[in-house]
C-alpha cells in the first residue's frame, strides 16, 4: 500500500487543518447518503453530488448505473427519463435487484467497470447483508477503480459502514419561482455531513440550481435576497 | 432445370395437419388466407374447395356465397419462404447450386450433372418421386436457360426436355406470354395488343418492342429483356441459396466426467477453442448454447445471451461457469458441445495505445452480462422515450446497450417528476372546492399540509388508444409544509359524466 496517497494524520482529526466541504470538489470513492423513503431527496441529492463531482472530472457521455433494491423500488418508484437532470437522461442504465445481495453484487461490478462514470444505489432499510464488511468491500473497490459510488439508504439506521462521506439529506422549502411564487421551486435540501474523512462535519442547505449550491443553514430567506440574480453569484 | 411446386402452400399445410390428399381435414373445402387493406383475401385453396367455387385471389366473403362451408385458415407465407430456403440446399443433390424462385418455385443448376443420374429424362423422374414422396405436387423441366426451363415448367408439357441442339424459340413459340415471366401489368398490355404467345413478339420486330416498352429498366416489365435470357442472348445471374453452418466446438471425453471442477476446465478450453473459431470467420457471439449429452443419453441445454459481441474465452468461460450449478451429472458426462445460436461481424480490433484498455475493471458491455446472468435481462435496462402523453407511456425500457429509437424528447417547460411510482397510489385530499387546489391530503398513513401548488397541467386522455370512459387528468406540482415535492393528479372531473366522485392519485416524487 502506498502510504503517501493517505491523508495525513492532521487531515483526519477534526481540526484546524481539516478542510471543510464545499461543492467543486472531487467526489469521495464511497458516500453514504441517508434519506426517508417517503421523498426521493436521497437519490436527487446523490445525482446532485456525483454531477457536482465529475463536472471536473473527463467523464464524457459514459453510462451512469442506477441499482434499486425491490424495497426500495416500491418506496421511492422507478427513475423517470423525462424528469432526469439533461446531463443524466440518456446516460442511465437502470438494474432493478430483487434483494439486498443482488444490489450489492450489482453494485460491485458497477464500480468495477471502467466504462462508468458513476454508480447510484438504493437500499432501504438495515439489511443484515449490508454490514461492516460489505461496505469496506465495496470501498475498497471502488477506490482502486476510481469508479464513485452513491449509495442512498432509505429509512436506514446510521450503523457501521466504510464510507468516505456520511450525509444525512432532508428536504427543504424551495426558494419561490421569480414568476409565480406560490409555485414550487428549485429543489433544495438540508444536508448535514455527520462523518467524513478529511472534512470537517457540518451542514448546509445545497440548492441546485444548475450548478450545486451550499449555504450555511440560517441564512435566511434565500429568495429575497436573491432577487434577480441567479443563487450560484452569491 | 426450373421446378414448380404449384400447390406449395396447400401442400404444407396438408402436412402440418398430418393428413393425406382427400382425406379427413383436407376432405373439407379449405382456404388459407391473408389479411390485407381490404379484407381477407384466398392466398391458395385445396381441392374441395377448388371444386366448390374458391379461386386464390378471392375475397373470402365472396368464396363463402358460393360454398357456405369453406374453411379459412391463416396461411404463413414467412413459413413458406423458410421451408422453400430448406428446400433449395436439400436440391443441391442435383446440381451444385440452387436458387429460390420467388415464391413456390427453385432454379437448379444441372450443367454436367445429368450422366450422373442416366441422362436428363431420369433426372427428372428422379426429382418427381423424390418431391411427391415428400407429399409435394411438382412440375419440372430442362433446359439450357434458366428462363426457358421457367417457362415450360410453368406453362410447357410434363416433364419437358429442351435439348441444347434444339431452337428454343421454335419450340417456346407457342406457349403464352405469361411464359415471360412477366408482371402482371405488362401481361394486360400485351393482351391488350392481342399479343398472346410467345411467337407473336417475334412476328413484331425488336425496333417495335423496344420502343414500346423503351422505359421499363426492370427486365419484369420488358419483354424484350426476358425473351433475350429465355434464348440466351444475354446473361441471367441468379443468387444461389448457401448453407452457413454455425460455429461449433465440441469435447468428446475419453472417461465420463462427473465433477465440478473437470467441467469447469471443458468449458475453459471450449471457450478458448470456440474464440479460435469464431476469429476465423471474424465474428463474435452473440447467443451460445452450451450442450452436455450425458452416457444415459439424456442431453442438458444451456443457453447465454450476450449484450454485445464477444469471442473474449475468459469471459465466455466465467459466464457459462454461472449456469453450471445445477447440473446433474448423472453417470458422468461425456459429450460436451459449444455452438453460436446467433454471431455479429466483429473484426480483429487495434489494441489500444493510450493504455485504456489496460486500465483495471471490466468493459460496460462484460459488466452488463455479468449483471445478466446473474438478475435476468428485465432487471438490467435502459430508459427510452416513447411518444405518449401520458406520462406511465411516455417512458419505455430497452436492453442496455441497443441503439435508442428517435423519439421527440418531452417538452422543456414541462417539468416532470424524478421519480415515477409503478402504480399510482390513491390519496385522501382536501381541497376548498372540488376543481380547486388541494389543501391537504393524506398519503401511506401520514398527513400532508400542502404549503405551494402549481397547476393544473390537464392531460387529456389519448382517445386513439383507450376506452371512451378514460378520465382525463390535471396534474398538480405540490411542495408540502416540510419541503417534500410531489407529483398528484385528479381523476376525472366533477359531473363529466365518466364515473362518481374524481379520484386523486399520487405518481411522481419530485426531486
Amino acid at each position: 500500500m502506498d502510504l503517501s496517497t493517505l491523508p495525513p494524520a492532521g487531515e483526519l482529526s477534526p481540526g484546524v487543518r481539516a478542510r471543510r466541504w464545499r461543492p467543486g470538489l472531487a467526489c469521495a470513492p464511497h458516500s453514504e447518503i441517508f434519506a426517508e423513503g417517503r421523498e426521493t431527496s436521497g437519490a436527487a441529492v446523490a445525482m446532485a453530488l456525483a454531477l457536482d463531482g465529475l463536472r471536473g472530472a473527463e467523464s464524457g457521455q459514459r453510462s451512469v448505473l442506477w441499482v434499486q433494491d425491490a424495497a426500495s423500488l416500491r418506496l421511492t418508484g422507478r427513475p423517470y427519463r423525462p424528469g432526469l437532470p439533461a446531463a443524466l437522461r440518456r446516460r442511465v442504465i437502470h438494474v432493478a435487484a430483487r434483494s439486498c445481495e443482488d444490489a450489492l453484487f450489482a453494485l460491485e461490478e458497477g464500480v468495477r467497470c471502467r466504462e462508468l462514470a458513476c454508480v447510484i444505489g438504493e437500499i432501504a432499510g438495515n439489511p443484515r447483508t449490508l454490514d461492516f464488511t460489505a461496505s469496506r468491500r465495496l470501498s475498497l473497490t471502488a477506490e482502486k477503480h476510481g469508479v464513485p459510488l452513491f449509495l442512498v439508504r432509505l429509512d436506514a439506521e446510521r450503523d457501521l459502514s466504510s464510507a468516505r462521506m456520511r450525509w444525512r439529506v432532508r428536504p427543504a422549502p424551495s426558494p419561490s419561482p421569480k414568476w409565480n411564487p406560490q409555485a414550487p421551486g428549485a429543489p433544495a435540501w438540508h444536508a448535514e455531513l455527520f462523518r467524513a474523512r478529511g472534512h470537517i462535519p457540518g451542514e448546509w442547505t445545497l440548492y441546485d440550481d444548475g450548478q450545486l449550491v451550499a449555504l450555511p443553514p440560517d441564512h435566511g430567506d434565500l429568495a429575497a435576497a436573491a432577487g434577480d440574480r441567479s443563487l450560484a453569484a452569491r | 432445370m426450373a421446378i414448380w411446386l404449384p400447390r406449395l402452400a396447400i401442400d404444407r399445410w396438408r402436412h402440418a395437419e398430418g393428413c393425406a390428399p382427400g382425406e379427413e381435414a383436407d376432405a373439407h373445402p379449405t382456404a388459407l388466407i391473408a389479411e390485407t387493406a381490404h379484407g381477407p383475401r384466398i392466398e391458395a385453396a385445396n381441392d374441395a374447395a377448388l371444386a366448390a367455387g374458391a379461386r386464390p385471389g378471392m375475397a373470402v366473403t365472396d368464396a363463402r356465397t358460393l360454398c357456405p362451408a369453406l374453411k379459412a385458415v391463416p396461411g404463413d407465407p414467412a413459413g413458406d419462404r423458410a421451408f422453400l430456403e430448406r428446400l433449395a440446399l436439400w436440391a443441391q443433390r442435383w446440381g451444385p447450386w440452387a436458387a429460390r424462385d420467388e415464391p413456390d418455385g427453385l432454379l437448379v443448376d444441372t450443367s454436367a450433372v445429368a450422366h450422373l443420374f442416366g441422362g436428363e429424362a431420369p433426372l427428372l423422374a428422379d426429382v418427381h418421386a423424390r418431391l411427391a414422396g415428400q407429399g409435394l405436387a411438382v412440375r419440372a423441366a430442362i433446359a439450357p436457360t434458366a428462363g426457358a426451363a421457367w417457362a415450360l415448367a410453368h406453362y410447357g408439357p410434363d416433364r419437358a426436355i429442351l435439348e441444347p441442339g434444339e431452337d428454343a424459340g421454335l419450340r417456346l413459340a407457342g406457349l403464352p406470354v405469361a411464359a415471360l415471366r412477366l408482371d402482371d401489368e405488362v401481361l394486360l398490355v400485351l393482351r391488350r395488343l392481342g399479343l398472346k404467345r410467345i411467337g407473336d413478339l417475334a412476328g413484331i420486330g425488336r425496333d417495335a418492342l423496344q420502343r414500346r416498352f423503351r422505359n421499363r429498366r426492370s427486365p419484369m416489365a420488358s419483354p424484350l429483356a426476358r425473351l433475350d435470357q429465355l434464348l440466351g442472348r444475354v446473361p441471367e445471374p441468379l443468387l444461389p441459396v448457401i448453407a452457413v453452418p454455425p460455429p461449433l466446438v465440441q469435447r468428446r471425453l475419453l472417461e465420463p466426467i462427473r465433477h465440478r471442477e473437470p467441467l469447469d476446465r471443458v468449458v475453459a478450453d471450449l471457450a478458448a477453442d470456440m474464440a479460435r473459431a469464431l476469429e476465423r470467420r471474424g465474428e463474435g457471439a452473440r447467443r451460445l448454447e452450451l450442450g452436455l449429452w450425458r452416457v444415459d443419453g439424456d442431453v442438458v441445454l444451456r443457453s447465454l445471451e450476450l449484450a454485445a459481441a464477444t469471442r473474449d474465452p475468459a469471459h465466455i468461460a466465467r459466464l457459462l461457469a454461472t449456469r453450471l450449478d445445477d447440473i446433474d451429472a448423472g453417470f458422468g458426462i461425456e459429450l460436451v458441445r459449444l455452438r453460436v445460436a446467433w454471431a455479429e461481424p466483429l473484426s480483429l480490433a487495434q489494441a489500444d495505445l493510450d493504455g485504456a484498455a489496460e486500465a483495471p475493471g471490466t468493459s460496460l458491455a462484460a459488466c452488463i452480462d455479468r449483471l445478466t446472468v446473474r438478475l435476468g435481462a428485465a432487471a438490467v435496462r435502459r430508459p427510452v422515450g416513447h411518444a405518449s402523453h401520458i406520462p406511465e407511456r411516455a417512458q419505455r425500457w430497452q436492453a442496455p446497450l441497443e441503439p435508442e429509437p428517435a423519439s421527440q424528447e418531452e417538452l422543456a417547460f414541462h417539468s416532470r417528476p424524478l421519480k415515477l411510482l409503478d402504480k399510482a397510489e390513491p390519496i385522501a385530499v382536501l381541497y376548498a372546492t372540488p376543481d380547486g387546489y388541494p389543501r391537504q391530503f393524506r398519503w401511506r398513513g401520514a398527513v400532508h399540509e400542502v404549503a405551494r401548488v402549481e397547476g393544473p397541467e390537464r392531460i387529456a386522455p389519448e382517445w386513439w388508444r383507450e376506452k371512451g370512459g378514460a378520465r382525463l387528468r390535471d396534474y398538480y406540482r405540490i411542495e408540502d409544509a416540510a419541503g417534500r415535492r410531489y407529483w398528484i393528479y385528479r381523476a376525472g372531473l366533477l359531473g363529466d359524466g365518466r364515473g362518481g366522485l374524481p379520484g386523486w392519485f399520487l405518481q411522481g416524487l419530485c426531486g
